[in-house]
């Protein structure tokens, strides 16, 4: 099995004659619904302020149909959408996928984009498989076409609680006191509102006692930094994007910031640039979110074919659950054994996955969509590697905790 | 609030606004003599930021050493943009300038994002993760360095426009264009001439800011921005109000960040904008006739 | 029907010819266009009507604004709001949003005169205000900050019409935004008939003269400018109720701004269907680009593996900047010398 990226609409167009009237240009053909392959849209951010992560996620993708080609999953074609990191043309984009002729949509990491195509697909009935959105609401506006297997902010801090009192018990320390640093975007509010309410509930041993809100578009974080130190946490929660983690991360060490422990729930301190950007002095700072699982055949299957495909870039979340999003649709696709709309809505509803990529007992979803529990796992950085320390059963390595000062290094 | 939090924010948004200042004296420079608002600022700088990137890969270099190539390479670009692109623009009315330069910038960061991909990227440097601590004020190497390295950049462009005869045939052509013409100036040399030292002030500026953050094609338009207030602030055209205006800035918002929030720490630098254009709209430094 | 005569007047035969034919096949895309064609006309003719407001303030006041996401977003947000929070429909919803807009619109333009700020620097405060404001809607919790503000839209409400509340089927959003773009171009081809477009062309030309001849500035100035903000406000309804969410970020991003004058300038600023027609170049060039890519990797003069994504935005801005240097007063009025579309001595 192999996969083509085409766009359907393109050769027809163009060569219909580019004179008649310049909207003609994007008038498709319908596709018949009787298809062997399934068109399989992938709507990612490649370009933009997001196209790094769009780019990583897409990654996922471009290893799915080998991998699971060789495992006798049904042949796949692949088209491609570029949301740009904009909204609108998410939406015009994931309209342009299904009048490509896409039968399913696979995306778009970001939670505005992914509210956008969802409009479309459940005018359209498409079904929409969501890699990564964090974004509540999504799963909840009775949406009969989006499905989720990927954990929204009022979970990810859930179950970072939960791995933070397991990581505490078995290391015998306990921050008494944790300053909140948060990114001011949709993501980043949402992630510390969902913390602050849901700190009292799981009875943490400590106190927020700062909490931080910095501009996305930050470059200098001395004097956010400052902040934390004037409040003296014994922790660091951080929930950031890539840039200001390394900013972030830069000023800890020079400003001498020492800590019993950096956390954070979102992307940034485990991503291969922060890695490099910052070296021994990103080490042990442990990231709560949602990952791969190596003692999982799937993962070790998508491990070995990335190498190839990608050498020297890790696999994180980002790939992780694009990944498993292709691997529902081929699952949803195998067993309904047609491309129509409905049979792939109702095959996907069934869906019982074990064998998956990613932390957890496996893909189903329930009435509205969205896999109940997605677990997080804790991943600690270590000589330049994202280790998951974080749940036992998913486990490759020990925590280390309290971390090592900047000092010791 | 604690003395010693605010001296510490004092401090570092004074050095941090010294490289800023330097930044916004590129754009300082082109509107004092072409009258032309570069929109493409930011990622005129930023290409600087990717050529001290390559000059560290391929050479080892530490960024401050290659601030001399990067504002070379950069005054090549400028002097050619303005002498094959810009001029033809030089007569249209602002908004058509504003849209080439818009469009150029466009051109710029999606070149940059073919050529260089969309990752965060950096300079190793030995002292990179030091500071000096005097009491409880941390004042980080990079920074420190950074902001030495500004003032020296920025005194040798301040003392080319007062002591060359080429620097003062360009604030000729600043003061009265057809004066200029009729005393023999090149007129369209000297601009080329303008636009490249503009331009080799942000290469500069662009190989300093290496030195403290990574960089990526999408950094662009938050320093172009960021450009626009120091200058206004500072007096547009007026080169010292640039280096004022970076100081004032970058003090300003360390300032805001550690008293209210910083998330909304450059609310107040546009507000302070909105303050000077309403007060004294030719900027703290500005002459009073535009 | 005077204003229809009013709208002709200017065309050539061959100019009403094509206009008609046009206008026809606009009517009918939904039921040649596919979905998706359907949204990009959709787009272009939003962008259009936001392009004519902001060629409105610089053509008839001479005021660059490089700020125009703040009209539009405040028309969004005020009207999303007062949806949301007290049920107010938007088809009445839509008088205190664009009061707002005008409002804003009024006290940065009287500002902007007050303190003589001209040109390049009120493009700096128009941008000022809008950065401004976005940080400020960033942190308003009521407004979703960050997180984002949604309208409810529930499965019905994708069908039918209901204009009141601007539900229904894209068809509708389709004809709203041609009607609402098409009553744009009326409106400013009448108000430059009108007296009042007299009195803007005497300042434009010639301010000091127009002042001696006691026209007041600062009035007819700041009619163009309120006409121009509520123009916007009323594209910016349109835009909540359309996208049913709205993101700071996004809304009032500079980019939506540079968008606004792109297609106006790439028209023809000034021009009564420079706007229009710039969008109408501009928007679907991006998609010819795209095409026109994967196409050559079809062909295999590309590897069809390679990635390039930004190849499109930097292929489209070189156009840009072609047309630019090559067609300064911009492709309207070429068009029309080229085409004979108007009559001789007849503003476009």
């Amino acid at each position: 099995m192999k996969s083509r990226m085409t766009s359907a609409v393109s050769r027809r167009t163009l060569l219909a004659g580019v004179g008649a009237s310049a909207l003609a240009a994007s008038v498709p053909l319908r596709h018949g619904l009787a298809a062997s392959k399934i068109k399989v849209g992938i709507l990612l951010p490649r370009s933009g302020p997001q196209a790094q992560i769009g780019i990583d996620c897409q990654r996922g993708a471009d290893v799915a149909p080998e991998v699971l080609g060789a495992m006798g999953y049904p042949e796949m074609e692949y088209i491609l959408g570029d949301t740009e990191t904009k909204v609108d043309v998410a939406r015009a984009q994931a309209e342009k996928l299904i009048d490509a002729g896409a039968h399913v949509i696979v995306g778009a990491f970001d939670s505005g984009q992914t509210m956008a195509a969802a409009q479309v697909c459940e005018q359209k009935n498409i079904p929409l498989v969501v890699n990564i959105a964090a974004v509540t609401k999504l799963t909840e506006l009775g949406y009969k076409w989006v499905f989720r297997n990927f954990p929204t902010g009022p979970m990810i801090v859930g179950d970072a609680f939960k791995n933070q009192k397991t990581l505490f018990a078995e290391s015998g320390a306990t921050p008494k006191s944790v300053a909140l640093l948060h990114v001011n975007d949709t993501f980043g509010t949402s992630l510390s509102g969902a913390l602050m309410a849901l700190t009292p509930k799981f009875k943490m041993p400590y106190k927020i006692v700062e909490k931080i809100p910095y501009d996305p578009y930050g470059r200098d974080f001395s004097a956010e930094v400052r902040k934390v130190k004037a409040a003296k946490p014994e922790a660091l929660w951080a929930v950031s994007r890539l840039n200001d983690a390394i900013a972030i991360t830069k000023e800890l060490v020079r400003q001498r910031v020492d800590l019993m422990g950096i956390l954070s729930t979102g992307p940034g301190w485990y991503e291969d640039p922060y890695l490099q950007a910052t070296g021994k002095y990103g080490d042990d700072v442990i990231s709560l979110v949602p990952w791969v699982d190596y003692k999982k055949e799937m993962a070790r299957r998508m491990r070995d074919a990335y190498r190839k495909k990608f050498p020297g870039r890790s696999i994180t979340s980002n790939q992780g659950y694009t990944f498993d999003a292709v691997l529902i649709v081929a699952d949803a696709f195998k067993r309904a054994g047609s491309t129509k709309n409905t049979d792939l809505q109702a095959a996907l509803r069934t869906t019982d996955i074990t064998n998956n990529t990613t932390i957890g007992e496996g893909i189903r979803f329930n009435e509205k969509g969205q896999v109940p529990h997605v677990p997080c796992g804790a991943v600690q950085n270590r000589d330049g590697k994202q280790l998951v320390v974080l749940p036992k059963f998913a486990a490759v390595a020990e925590p280390i905790w309290p971390m090592r000062p900047w000092r010791e290094r | 609030m604690d003395p010693w939090t605010l001296a510490n924010a004092v401090v570092s948004g004074l050095l941090i606004g010294l490289v800023y200042g330097l930044s916004a004296l590129g754009l300082s420079v082109i509107f004092g003599v072409i009258r032309i608002v570069n929109f493409a600022h930011g990622e005129i700088m930023v290409v600087g930021m990717f050529f001290a990137l390559l000059m560290f890969r391929w050479l080892g270099l530490d960024p401050l050493l290659s601030v001399p190539l990067a504002a070379a390479a950069m005054f090549g670009f400028g002097y050619v943009l303005q002498l094959i692109v810009v001029s033809r623009v030089s007569h249209l009315p602002e908004h058509m300038q504003f849209l080439l330069l818009a469009a150029i910038a466009i051109m710029i960061v999606s070149a940059l994002l073919l050529v260089f991909g969309p990752d965060a990227q950096g300079v190793h440097v030995g002292y990179a993760w030091d500071s000096v601590a005097f009491g409880e004020l941390i004042v980080d190497y990079p920074k420190m360095f950074a902001a030495v390295a500004a003032i020296v950049v920025a005194a040798l462009l301040l003392a080319f426009f007062k002591y060359t005869t080429t620097g003062k045939a360009i604030r000729a052509c600043a003061d009265n264009r057809m004066g200029a013409q009729v005393v023999g100036l090149n007129v369209g040399q000297l601009y080329a001439l303008t636009f490249g030292i503009g331009a080799a002030c942000l290469g500069a500026a662009g190989a300093i800011i290496l030195l403290l953050f990574e960089v990526h094609p999408y950094l662009a338009p938050g320093y172009t921005l960021l450009a626009f207030v120091i200058v206004i602030v500072g007096g547009l055209g007026s080169l010292f109000g640039a280096l004022v205006g970076g100081i004032l800035i970058g003090v300003s918002e360390a300032l805001a960040a550690v008293l209210f929030q910083p998330s909304m720490k450059s609310a107040f630098s546009f507000a302070l904008l909105i303050l000077v254009l309403l007060l004294r709209p030719q900027g703290l430094l500005g002459k009073a006739v535009r | 029907m005077k204003a229809i005569d009013l709208f002709l007047s200017p065309l050539s035969a061959a100019g009403r010819w094509l206009g008609a034919v046009l206008l026809v096949v606009l009517l009918l895309l939904p039921y040649w266009g596919s979905s998706y064609v359907m949204t990009v006309a959709t787009t272009v003719f939003y962008l259009a009507l936001v392009g004519q407001s902001w060629n409105l303030m610089l053509g008839f006041a001479g005021l660059l604004s490089i700020g125009h996401a703040l009209f539009v977003g405040v028309g969004a947000y005020a009207s999303a709001y007062l949806f949301s929070a007290i049920g107010l429909p938007p088809a009445i919803g839509v008088v205190p949003a664009v009061a707002l807009a005008v409002l804003i619109g009024l006290l940065i333009g009287y500002l902007g005169f007050r303190f003589a700020i001209g040109g390049v620097y009120f493009a700096l405060l128009t941008i000022a205000f809008a950065e401004f404001v976005r940080i400020v809607v960033d942190h308003v919790p009521w407004l979703g900050a960050t997180e984002g503000f949604f309208l409810k839209v529930s499965a019905a409400d994708r069908h039918g019409i209901d204009l009141a509340n601007l539900r229904g089927a894209p068809e509708m959003y389709y004809y709203l935004i041609m009607a609402l773009a098409l009553g744009a171009l009326v409106l400013c081809r009448y108000l430059l008939r009108s007296r009042l477009g007299y009195y803007w062309q005497a300042i434009r030309d010639d301010p000091e003269a127009a002042e001696a001849l006691g026209i007041n500035l600062l009035r007819y100035r700041m009619y163009a400018v309120a006409i121009s903000s509520g123009m916007a406000g009323v594209a910016g309804v349109f835009y909540a109720f359309y996208q049913n969410s709205l993101f700071p970020e996004i809304v009032f991003n500079i980019e939506r701004s540079i968008e606004a004058t792109l297609g106006s300038i790439v028209g023809g600023v000034g021009t009564l269907f420079g706007p229009i027609f710039g969008t109408f170049i501009l928007t679907p060039l991006g998609e010819f680009v795209t095409e026109g890519i994967d196409l050559l990797k079809h062909w295999r003069v590309i590897d069809p593996e390679t990635k390039l994504d930004g190849l499109k935005l930097l292929v489209w801005s070189f156009i840009v900047v072609l047309i630019v240097l090559f067609k300064p007063t911009g492709l309207w009025p070429w068009v029309c010398h080229r085409l004979r579309l108007t009559r001789p001595g007849a503003e476009g």
